[in-house]
């Protein structure tokens, strides 16, 4: 940067503070307006790539009947609860069918402090890719394996050092907490995933048996009703991968035509989803487009008001010298020093609250959003501040450009 | 040096009204002229063409070695800021700045490196120094008219333009700004041309040459008359 363009960005840092309250009120509003549209870029984007990387792979989602947009909400984000069970037999046939490819069956119904634990197959944990951080996969019924978040959380909250691979824990009935405890069933950790980003990160995952074993016990009142309750067994929710991509004309049909069960495209579901998001983030998005209209209109104002205040001064800057463009410079500095605060602080405030907001949702067990990276298409918010900035300046500009010297100077 | 011939200047506004006639002018470099004239009678023009600031409407006019009206805007703007101290009636200091800050804008107004040496040593020699870090408005009338020529002088100009330096000054301030005014000058040899109707600046530069500018004002009084 020249020295000219030092001195004239310092002179204006000068006059911007001069009227500290207008300075300060104008970056509020600039703020404001970039703060709001830097937490719907980071949201958006979290949630987009949580919903893209859970879904991957998955081609449909089989449960009880319901609501198919709650199925694949319980069935693969794990943040509603499941529209009930469906029996496994049904599921085996399915396994069997020449469309699918793979079954993966998850069994819902438990949590320990607020975390879901899943019964299902080692296919469940290859699937997302997931790797172990230390100890193993379950080997025998009641071993479990803790999703990164999990470990982190519990960690936190209680185990406080203590190695986590071979402690106990109990699962309490209910997906919410709350629910009684299975005490006679205590699970064993077996090991520990490394962080995936994906949806693995926030379960406990067991062996399908082991859910089964808790909840035949608990509810069999003898021996017999236990074998009873062994020939009707059930799972939650079976992902599915087809074998062709044939099978996504017929297979859906079939399902909810011939069986007891629901199948659900998630890829339909979730647009749909998407479109009620999209409803909330484009409202959030337009309040932050109306701030940045009202804090261009501000700045406008502001420095329009400047202009004329300060018209002596700008006039005496032509006499000593200065051409017109050096003094139009020092308001658009002006601005510009305004929009470049604001995207400081609007993308620090933007991350802040996206943080508090992934904070919240992480504590009722929902999407993983944090304010702790930063998005390359951030660095669209200092060009949009400038944007704004350079738009309220322009006439302030021009109009000390053609500030009258000679008429200014010869006032008694 | 300031050498007029022919010079008139006519207003954009003034209708049909004839443009105003200055006498010639011839004045030596280091040399003091009073321009007189009631309120009206075009003494501020004529300080703003001599400074660049208005083209004139006809006629030849050569200040500090150059022939105005010759030149783009540009390189009237970077010749003023070389060779023109303009001491105004109203002082303009901007009160955002500081009073070094204001001396400073001379160099950012002449895009060259702010000297903060020769700013300390521009109020040193007006005596108002130790006021550097002040604001305008915690200045008397008199220190920041001691502010102001500092600020004139500072780039050492080859002329020096003072409009009414006296119209709100006792007789005891009058007196020392008149003499730090031409000591001033004097220390940068440049031209002093004191626009003025007050009788003591008259009578305290008696010997001075004088562009009288009272006729061509009533002459405009009496076109403007005729227009009513």
């Amino acid at each position: 940067m020249n020295s000219g363009v030092i001195k004239l960005a310092r002179l204006s840092w000068r006059y911007l503070w001069s009227r500290p309250l207008a300075a300060v009120l104008n970056l509020l509003v600039l703020t404001l307006g970039l703060a709001a549209i830097t937490l719907v870029l980071l949201v958006a984007t979290q949630l987009d790539k949580a919903f893209e990387r859970d879904l991957a792979g998955i081609d449909l989602v089989v449960g009880a009947k319901g609501s198919p947009l709650q199925l694949i909400l319980a069935g693969v984000f794990h943040i509603d609860v499941p529209t009930g069970n469906i029996p496994l037999q049904e599921v085996q046939a399915l396994q069997k069918n020449p469309l699918v490819a793979q079954v993966i069956p998850l069994s819902l119904g438990d949590s320990y402090q607020g975390y879901r634990i899943v019964g299902t197959t080692p296919d469940y944990v290859t699937h997302y890719e997931a790797t172990l951080a230390e100890g193993a996969l379950w080997q025998q019924p009641m071993d479990a394996v803790l999703g990164a978040t999990v470990a982190r959380g519990i960690v936190k909250a209680s185990h406080a050092g203590a190695p986590l691979v071979g402690a106990t824990f109990v699962g309490s009935h209910g997906l919410g907490g709350g629910g009684h405890a299975h005490g006679d069933h205590p699970y064993r950790v077996s090991g520990v995933l490394k962080p995936c980003g994906c949806v693995l990160d926030r379960l406990i995952l067991t062996s399908t048996e082991s859910v089964w074993m808790v909840h035949e016990t608990a509810t069999a009142s003898d021996p017999e009703d236990l074998e009873i309750l062994k020939e009707e067994r059930e799972v939650t929710v079976a992902l599915v991968r087809y074998r062709t991509p044939m099978a996504a004309v017929t297979l859906p049909r079939q399902i909810n035509a011939d069986t007891t069960m629901q199948a659900a495209a998630p890829a339909i579901e979730v647009t749909r989803l998407l479109r009620l998001l999209g409803v909330g983030a484009d409202v959030l998005r337009a309040f932050g487009g109306v701030l940045l209209a009202v804090a261009a209109l501000s700045v406008f104002i502001a420095l329009w008001n400047a202009v004329r205040e300060r018209r002596a001064d700008l006039a005496m800057l032509r006499m000593l010298g200065a051409p017109p463009g050096r003094v139009a410079g020092l308001v658009l500095w002006e601005a510009l020093w305004l929009a470049a605060l604001a995207s400081v602080l609007g993308l620090l405030l933007g991350h802040l609250l996206a943080h508090g907001l992934g904070w919240a949702l992480q504590a009722q067990g929902l999407l993983p959003v944090t304010g702790l990276i930063w998005l390359p298409a951030e660095a669209g918010v200092p060009l949009m501040a400038a944007g704004v900035a350079a738009l309220a300046a322009l006439l302030p500009a021009m109009q000390a450009y053609r500030t009258e010297v000679a008429d200014l100077l010869s006032q008694p | 040096m300031i050498r007029t011939r022919g010079l008139s200047y006519s207003y954009a506004n003034s209708g049909a009204a004839a443009p105003l006639r200055f006498p010639d002018v011839d004045l030596r470099q280091g040399g003091t002229l009073l321009v007189r004239g009631r309120s009206g009678s075009g003494k501020s023009t004529w300080l703003s063409l001599m400074a660049g600031l208005r083209g004139a409407s006809g006629g030849d006019l050569f200040v500090a070695g150059t022939q105005l009206g010759t030149q783009r805007g540009a390189e009237i703007d970077a010749w003023r800021a070389r060779s023109i101290g303009f001491l105004p009636q109203k002082l303009y200091l901007s009160s955002a700045l500081t009073v070094a800050d204001n001396l400073a804008l001379v160099y950012f107004a002449a895009g060259l490196r702010r000297d903060d040496a020769a700013i300390t040593r521009a109020l040193a020699h007006v005596g108002v120094a130790e006021l550097a870090a002040r604001k305008p408005h915690q200045l008397s009338g008199g220190q920041a008219q001691r502010v102001a020529l500092a600020r004139a002088v500072l780039l050492s100009p080859e002329v020096l333009l003072a409009d009414e330096p006296t119209a709100s000054l006792d007789d005891e301030s009058a007196a020392d700004a008149l003499e730090l005014l031409q000591q001033s000058a004097a220390a940068c040899d440049a031209s002093l041309i004191i626009a003025t109707h007050d009788q003591r600046v008259v009578a305290a530069l008696a010997g001075a040459q004088t562009l009288d500018l009272n006729e061509i004002g009533t002459q405009r009084l009496l076109d403007k008359r005729e227009q009513l």
